[in-house]
């Protein structure tokens, strides 16, 4: 385990309880914290990763340290041909996130990054009727993310820091566009894109954007974490067809379809409501929602049976790196001069220098 | 302890089945006077124990009851604590440190334990664990807690962990301190019957799923969970019995009703009409 803070701690527990797994060492940068899990667990602990995997026997680290970390974490434990689970976002630019990818794929490991929201039966369900061409060809998607994460002007954190990865762009923004991108594929372009504040002054709180696919289908992004109506962070995603619309959150997906001739078994015409508690399968160990425990689940069956590809690779994850990049490049497109086609990627680039120099 | 228990979550925007579900029950108890109207429906209908959060609103509501003692004369509580979100929040915000301090009367014990660095103390743990009971009692302070529940959250997170000695040490101060029975709620009962054994935690309340259709029973579904309960001492509470609305209320409690050694049922509901049910059904299948 290499980092113990909200989710290195949960991931911890989980894995921990996995028949088949052992946390046999922690890594953490808190020394206090270490000696409280050494005291009470007799686990052997770390603060230096190289040590770690020097010292200790393993098969496999998770990765859940501040964002800005996770690249070079990754390519130590790699290079140590250690199989990797990593938190989201995988790494903060797209050209690392590929070679990390290439690396593991040359050394046959296994990789996982933290999407979670795969593992959620009702997001499941709205890719299982994707596939099946429930509602017809698809045109629009709506996704949307909202929590109660920074709810005052000052934090303390990481996550409310642009120079540790954090920010409602990767910290909330990576989980609906990774839905996105598990439904459609990766989009070719962002346009309108903005990083908004609400209360932080260093990072972004919302973000809006458009995103688009090369046959015109289109997808409306709308994140933000100082939404204090929520009791904690909600996603949901509508999908628009021409044969229906389905509408999912983590409790449920509700479905229309108009013309039910060909529909999937158990469907019908009009509206059709599937919940949590038939769509989740049970888990060996629950902390914190099914999810949580059926990804670390799938991680520890893709070592037994070495399958290097498998959901949530690092291949796969690097599809939300690339968006999240295009997302904060067209945030600091200049709109003003917008007359001319949309940004080539060398132009949009130049500009995002230009702008964060100007404002250094 | 009665057969029938009332809980708190549809107070407090928790559905595990629709978040539209969820957002409509938050504007209906926007107001604390419908809280305590449905409070009210369920003392008069005879179900007098509340299993509840130590949200800042209950606070509210133990507040009420206790300006009117001969109304609520009988009124139990079972608090749960602690109300986990408040602590997620603020470990985002402030982290982990940051986070109990924040919950902390007195932050200079946690500054002088980590000053020790490496060298954890035994009972500088013990010490903040059980000002954080404290904490969390305060708003129960003269009123009746002769159960008082470790959330799922927290317990099931120490469980994965292996931290268990956390349990004896919530076991011992809640008996010490409050005369109360210590209880956990769980989502993986067979795997924490074994480790509260292993520290001694003896003859426990403990409350999980259980329910005909096996939602959320970690750790092997409804037969390990009735094998658990043929084979352990303690008290057991059994909670979505409903499965969030999946089973229909007199096929629930008639299914409920034949799992072996259960003490009792924590159920919620937002009118008289579902608490009268619900009694009706649990006096019929188990006995008045």
């Amino acid at each position: 385990m290499v980092g113990l803070g909200k989710m290195g701690l949960s991931h911890y527990s989980m894995i921990n309880a996995h028949p088949n797994a052992e946390v046999v060492a922690v890594c953490d940068s808190n020394a206090y914290l270490l000696g409280v899990m050494n005291r009470y667990t007799g686990v052997q602990t770390f603060s230096d990763l190289s040590k770690m995997i020097a010292a200790a026997e393993l098969d496999a680290v998770i990765i859940s340290t501040p964002s800005v970390l996770h690249a070079s974490m990754v390519r130590t434990a790699l290079e140590a041909g250690l199989h990797v689970f990593c938190e989201k976002p995988f790494s903060l630019d797209p050209a690392v996130s590929r070679e990390l990818t290439e690396s593991a794929q040359a050394k046959g490991l296994v990789t996982q990054v933290g999407y979670h929201y795969r593992f959620v039966g009702a997001f499941k369900e709205v890719k299982r009727l994707l596939d099946l061409n429930a509602i017809g060809t698809v045109s629009h998607v709506i996704a949307e993310a909202y929590g109660p994460v920074v709810l005052k002007p000052k934090g303390g954190t990481w996550r409310s820091k642009k120079s540790e990865g954090g920010g409602s762009l990767y910290d909330y923004a990576a989980h609906p566009i990774d839905l996105i991108n598990w439904y459609l594929g990766v989009p070719s372009e962002a346009r309108g894109s903005v990083l908004g504040h609400v209360f932080s002054k260093e990072t972004d709180d919302e973000v809006f954007s458009t995103l688009l696919w090369p046959d015109s289908r289109t997808a409306h992004l709308s994140v933000s974490w100082s939404d204090p109506s929520e009791r904690k962070m909600s996603t949901k995603i509508t999908v628009f067809g021409s044969n229906g619309r389905i509408h999912a959150d983590r409790q449920e997906c509700q479905t229309y379809i108009s013309d039910a001739s060909s529909a999937p078994e158990g469907y019908g015409e009009g509206w059709n409501a599937r919940y949590t508690t038939d769509l989740t399968d049970e888990v060996y160990f629950y902390v914190r929602g099914e999810e949580y425990s059926a990804q670390l689940d799938a991680f520890v069956k893709r070592i037994e049976a070495s399958e290097v590809e498998g959901q949530n690779s690092f291949a796969s994850a690097t599809g939300a790196d690339i968006v999240l990049d295009m997302i904060l490049r067209d945030s600091q497109r200049d709109y003003a001069d917008a007359s001319t086609a949309p940004s080539a990627p060398a132009v949009a680039e130049r500009q995002g220098l230009f702008r964060r120099r100007k404002g250094v | 302890m009665d057969k029938l228990l009332f809980g708190d979550n549809q107070f407090f925007g928790v559905n595990h089945m629709s978040e539209e579900k969820a957002r409509a029950q938050s504007i209906k108890f926007q107001d604390l006077d419908a809280i305590i109207s449905v409070l009210d429906a369920a003392y008069d209908e005879g179900v007098r124990t509340f299993m509840c959060t130590t949200h800042d609103r209950v606070g509210e509501i133990v507040e009420h009851m206790r300006q009117q003692p001969e109304r609520y004369a009988e009124q139990v509580f079972y608090p749960c604590m602690p109300y986990a979100h408040k602590y997620a929040n603020a470990m985002t915000e402030d982290g982990m440190v940051g986070a109990i301090k924040r919950f902390l009367p007195d932050g200079g014990l946690l500054d002088a334990a980590f000053k020790g660095g490496m060298s954890v103390a035994k009972k500088d743990i013990e010490g903040i664990t059980t000002l954080l009971i404290d904490a969390e009692m305060k708003m129960f302070a003269g009123m009746k807690t002769p159960v008082i529940f470790l959330q799922n959250v927290v317990v099931d997170l120490l469980l994965g962990l292996g931290f268990d000695e956390a349990f004896r040490i919530f076991a011992d101060h809640v008996r010490s301190k409050y005369n109360a029975e210590p209880g956990f709620i769980t989502m993986n009962l067979p795997m924490l019957l074994e480790r509260l054994a292993k520290v001694g935690v003896k003859n426990p309340v403990v409350c999980s799923n259980i329910n005909k259709v096996g939602f959320r029973m970690s750790g092997g579904g409804v037969d390990a969970y009735e094998e658990a309960l043929r084979t352990h001492n303690f008290d057991a509470i059994a909670m979505s019995v409903f499965a969030s609305g999946a089973i229909p209320p007199r096929e629930a409690i008639e299914w409920v009703s034949k799992v072996p050694n259960l003490k009792s049922i924590v159920f919620g509901a937002s009118s008289r009409a579902n608490i009268r049910n619900t009694k009706e059904l649990v006096d019929e299948y188990f006995g008045a």
